[in-house]
């Protein structure tokens, strides 16, 4: 029994991770349409900036006590990220508004890899250990460990998603996003700056990606120039379980998908008698993503949208 | 462009031309660049072959796939499981290919038959999902029997062999030494024309219509009497046999294979090559493949231009050839959202405001005139 | 027509590099090869086994190298084969085209073996400083040689130490699923099996995996005296902070992989107490080692892990034209397995295959946030 509810609360925490990068990629694809495939290495980047941060204040005050030295590396990772994101939406996509649908999907893949790039030349291709500043602590749940740092998280990835719930949903700016979203001639023809209204959108999305960045690479204690990569994958699979464009159902994807990988890691042997084991954890993951979408083509909470060739 | 025009008169003059070029390129790229570069045109044929199947599926059909890969490496693993030491079984290659390409189409319906109700990014994700679990089932099936050899690959695949006379070693013709990356070309270049021949013939048929109307608007498509069940599986099916062929020819040519291969970014660059090049247009996606074969190749020179330019190497040419790499995909795609060689239809429709604004500009003239 | 533009402007920068490529030619230059994924996610360590190899060339040059009576400087060309198989060959290709005389690499067995055969085509000695799957030396290749112990060779080592050193019972494996991982983790479930030690999980993760906390606790659930890991670092330093969150209370054993000090960072405190084999003695005890050891960091930082196996790779190239008097590849060949040399990874010699021979392994323990030696156990031939 400890050991189901030890295989669950690993699968929560992962799936709060996947949450926090859900979250900003599924707010960038209500608004656009877009796969954002750089939305991953914005990740990577807000990781990145936070660590030298850290590093630098380390080297300047190491008497400083480790909350405060990681959020000094927050609040200089978050608005770095900010204005990542923007310029990202200005040089990238913008100009693309009007193209065919995959040519910004191709820039995409081109600013992730030169993200990806850069990063290497900045930080250089060794892994970065991530200090220990964050408490450590373990606290006993029905026989499972979870520690400190992994209730934050979870609770983080609540709170971002409330916070988000309620931009969108009781904000001026959350109704003008609903209606860029829904339509944008009609929205700006509604008066609504369309253009201010999407900038905006990859702001805030960035800066969550920031956020996610930084608890990531505290959870596990390293960063790395190609972490993005995986993670914005694993985030978009989650947006598009839940249904993707959703804030509700991009935390239920993440969660979902999260304790999914877990039980599968954890159970697949089991399950099919020791012929599959956990090297087929992803499979696992992806043939219920499949299921699911088969019989909810569009995702668990999203709304059925009209074909767009 | 005065030469583009003198040919586009002369329509037979200019596939004969091209005919020579192609019969001589590797002969030229050869002594001019080095044996390494007729390597890599074999590698940029295999890429044509593969983005012209995955046209089929996102060009043509405009099913979304991200999973492409999948094809290619059941194609590859087929080929090497019967004409390899594996199993000590080695079939010749007229047997093992068209096997494999069956065997791609099979797995293209049966991930098709699942998505029929998918669109867009909902069937990119499942796409996606089916090819990373058939890499991963290559990659795991090396226990409790061993069928793939798992992350250790798959290592002394028979080359292609016509009797005696085998791909793989350098032949003398005329007492000229013809190497095996050249021989290959010559093969790989055969397999390109019938598959251009047979995506031309698709593109024009009544299914090729029924692929374009179900790309444009799938209710009216189905509205019109056209059973999208059934044509959007022969999409598949049929973008699946190409990928199958193309892994075959692979296998055989690089002699091993292993899962590392056929991972997703590999969906993602053949991808990437259709949309660049001008998707649901063959030359175009021909250019698209090649240009994106090419050029991270090309990008390997880069420490030998600083030399040139600059008199010494300032910068590591390996940090700076995929930055540029994708530089390069993310200024094509700013300057040419259509693609580099969009079908003139495709154009039209992207410039239609522009084109009327156009038309009235010039009536106006004419009234004056 | 912009797409001829784009075209021709591909053409003439192929044609400006292939002149670049024939005026290098001039001059006794010997052109040695080096090949590892320098983009991607294992850039980490290509630039590592390069920086190795760079090393020992500038040595080389340092000291001066007389060859067939006339000096020669040697070039090291290093190349990115982004440990993917199929640019491995055309880089392969490519190093044939430029008349390298030999070539240290590839790093991954995947890309190794593909470009072994392109080697052997043409003649030219290949020393891989890291590639370890049995396969690349059982092809019959004379080209073809490795100075690291290959899986068997350091598998057998460690499934034996398990059992018979470290008294282990009960055995858990995890392995990353890449070549490395995989070969390294069945020759070690081979030899622990054989050495008596029940082997009661065997779970899997992958090379880009950070998240470990399933399979942890579903191998909590067998509680085995020692855990052993076949894969990298990046993988094997968090693995050993989630085996502590977890409370899961076996040893932490791997292979080369994992003994460096990256490891040592990632993990932080969690590290101590693991252990950890690295092909060949102890870097410090060797006649050179640590000279190299100091030499390297001051100019490139930290070792990551193969960089003393890329700088022997080239010292063994090098030594062998020097006794045959020439950069020809025939002739290299052909003194390549009469290698008889003190590198800093060991002494190295090669059996018939081309495999290293009566190599030795050392076992190491993280002791106070470093690794400390425990034993040399010579590895069976």
């Amino acid at each position: 029994m400890d050991i189901f509810v030890q295989q669950l609360i690993n699968g929560l925490v992962l799936g709060s991770i996947y949450a926090l990068v859900a979250l900003g990629y599924t707010m960038v694809y209500g608004i656009l349409e877009l796969i954002n495939f750089a939305h991953g290495e914005v990740t990577m980047i807000g990781a990145m900036v936070a660590l030298a941060v850290i590093g630098a204040l380390m080297g300047v005050a190491p008497d400083l006590p480790g909350i405060v030295i990681v959020l000094g590396g927050v609040l200089v990772a978050v608005p770095v990220c900010m204005l990542l994101g923007f310029g990202i939406e200005r040089l990238a996509y913008r100009p693309l508004r009007n193209a065919p649908r995959l040519a910004p999907l191709i820039t995409a893949i081109g600013l992730s890899i030169v993200l990806q790039n850069v990063a290497m030349l900045i930080w250089g291709r060794q892994y970065i250990a991530f200090p220990p500043l964050l408490p450590q602590g373990s606290h006993e749940v029905l026989g499972a460990h979870i520690s400190t740092l992994q209730l934050f998280i979870v609770a983080l990835s609540v709170l971002v998603m409330l916070g988000l719930w309620f931009v969108v949903q009781k904000t001026r700016l959350g109704r003008a996003m609903r209606a860029t979203a829904q339509s944008r001639e009609v929205a700006a023809l509604m008066g609504v700056n369309v253009n201010s209204v999407i900038a905006t959108t990859f702001v805030i999305g960035s800066a969550l990606a920031a956020l996610a960045g930084v608890m990531v690479s505290a959870y596990y204690g390293l960063a790395h120039y190609y972490m993005g990569f995986l993670l914005g994958l694993k985030a978009f699979s989650a947006a598009v379980l839940g249904g993707i464009g959703n804030i509700a159902g991009a935390m239920l994807g993440g969660l979902l998908l999260g304790v999914i990988e877990a039980l599968g890691a954890g159970y697949i042997g089991d399950l099919t008698g020791g012929f599959l084991g956990s090297n087929y954890q992803d499979v696992f993951a992806f043939f219920i993503l499949i299921l699911v979408l088969v019989f909810r083509p569009s995702g668990l909470l999203g709304e059925r949208v009209a074909s767009r060739a | 462009m005065r030469i583009v025009d003198f040919l586009r008169a002369r329509p037979r003059l200019a596939l004969l031309l091209l005919a020579i070029l192609l019969a001589v390129l590797p002969f030229l790229v050869g002594a001019g660049l080095g044996k390494s570069w007729v390597r890599v045109l074999d590698f940029a044929l295999l890429y044509v072959m593969l983005a012209l199947g995955l046209n089929i599926v996102v060009g043509y059909a405009g099913l979304l796939d991200l999973g492409y890969v999948a094809f290619y490496a059941l194609g590859a693993y087929l080929y090497a499981w019967l004409a390899s030491p594996h199993f000590g079984l080695h079939l010749p290659f007229w047997a093992v290919l068209p096997l494999g390409a069956l065997l791609a189409g099979v797995f293209g319906v049966l991930l098709g038959a699942p998505t029929l109700r998918l669109r867009g990014d909902y069937l990119a994700i499942v796409t996606l999902g089916f090819g990373e679990i058939i890499r991963i089932f290559m990659n795991n099936l090396d226990a409790p029997i061993n069928i793939t050899n798992g992350p250790q690959g798959m290592n002394l695949i028979d080359p292609i062999a016509f009797g005696g006379f085998a791909l793989s070693k350098t032949h003398k013709f005329f007492g000229i030494g013809v190497s095996n990356a050249h021989l290959y070309y010559y093969l790989f270049l055969a397999f390109v024309l019938a598959l251009i021949f047979v995506a031309m013939r698709l593109q024009d048929s009544r299914i090729g219509r029924a692929w374009a109307a179900i790309r444009e608007d799938e209710v009216a498509a189905s509205a019109m009497g056209i059973d999208t069940r059934n044509v959007k599986l022969l999409a598949f099916a049929m973008g699946a046999t190409f990928g199958g062929l193309a892994g075959g020819l692979f296998s055989a040519f690089q002699g091993f294979i292993s899962p590392e291969s056929f991972g997703l970014m590999e969906s993602i660059m053949i991808l990437c090559m259709i949309v660049l090049g001008g998707m649901g247009h063959i030359p175009g996606v021909i250019l698209g493949a090649v240009l994106l074969t090419v050029l991270p190749e090309a990008l390997r020179y880069v420490g030998d231009w600083q030399r040139a330019l600059i008199g010494r190497v300032a910068v590591d040419p390996a940090d700076l050839r995929m930055l540029l790499f994708g530089c390069a995909l993310i200024l094509m795609m700013l300057f040419r959202p259509e693609g580099l060689w969009p079908s003139r239809q495709r154009k039209r429709e992207l410039h239609a405001a522009d084109e009327v604004a156009e038309q009235e500009s010039a009536s106006v003239y004419d009234a004056r005139g | 027509m912009r797409f001829t533009i784009v075209s021709a402007l591909l053409v003439t920068l192929v044609a400006v590099a292939g002149c670049g490529q024939k005026s290098e030619t001039a001059g006794d230059v010997v052109k040695i090869g080096s090949v590892a994924p320098l983009t991607g996610p294992q850039a980490h360590l290509g630039k590592d086994n390069e920086n190795g190899a760079r090393l020992a060339i500038e040595e080389l040059n340092a000291k001066g190298l007389n060859l067939g009576g006339k000096p020669v400087k040697l070039e090291l060309i290093g190349e990115d084969d982004q440990a993917d198989p199929k640019t491995g060959t055309v880089v392969a290709q490519k190093l044939v085209d430029t008349g390298v005389a030999g070539v240290v690499g590839h790093l991954n067995s995947g890309t190794s073996i593909p470009a072994s055969k392109l080697y052997a085509d043409a003649g030219i000695p290949q020393v891989s400083p890291s590639a370890t799957a049995i396969a690349y030396t059982a092809q019959g290749y004379k080209t073809a040689f490795r100075v690291m112990t290959n899986d068997e060779q350091q598998g057998k080592v460690l499934g034996q130490f398990a059992v018979k050193s470290m008294g282990a019972k009960k055995i858990a494996i995890i392995d990353d699923r890449t070549a490395y991982g995989q070969g390294l983790a069945d020759e070690f479930e081979k030899a622990a099996k054989a050495a008596g030690g029940e082997i009661v999980a065997r779970e899997f993760t992958n090379d880009r995996a950070t998240d470990f906390t399933a399979i942890l606790t579903s191998i909590k659930g067998k509680s085995p005296d020692v855990l052993f890991f076949g894969g990298m670092d990046p993988q094997g330093g968090p693995m050993a902070q989630q085996m502590k969150r977890l409370g899961l209370a076996a040893k932490l054993l791997g292979g080369d992989g994992i003994q460096n000090v990256n490891f040592l960072k990632l993990a932080g405190a969690e590290a101590e107490g693991a252990v950890a084999s690295l092909p060949g003695l102890p870097l410090d005890q060797m006649p050179g080692g640590a000279a190299f050891k100091q030499k390297f960091e001051a100019k490139y930082g930290p070792i990551q892990v193969y960089a003393p196996y890329a700088y022997d790779a080239a010292y063994v190239l090098v030594d062998a034209m020097r006794r045959a008097n020439s950069a020809d590849p025939a002739k290299v060949v052909a003194e390549l397995p009469k290698t008889d040399l003190q590198g800093v990874t060991g002494h190295i010699r090669f059996d018939k295959k081309g495999d290293i021979t009566g190599g030795s392994v050392t076992l190491y323990q993280v002791k106070n946030g470093t690794w400390a030696v425990l034993e040399t156990v010579k590895s069976a031939e």
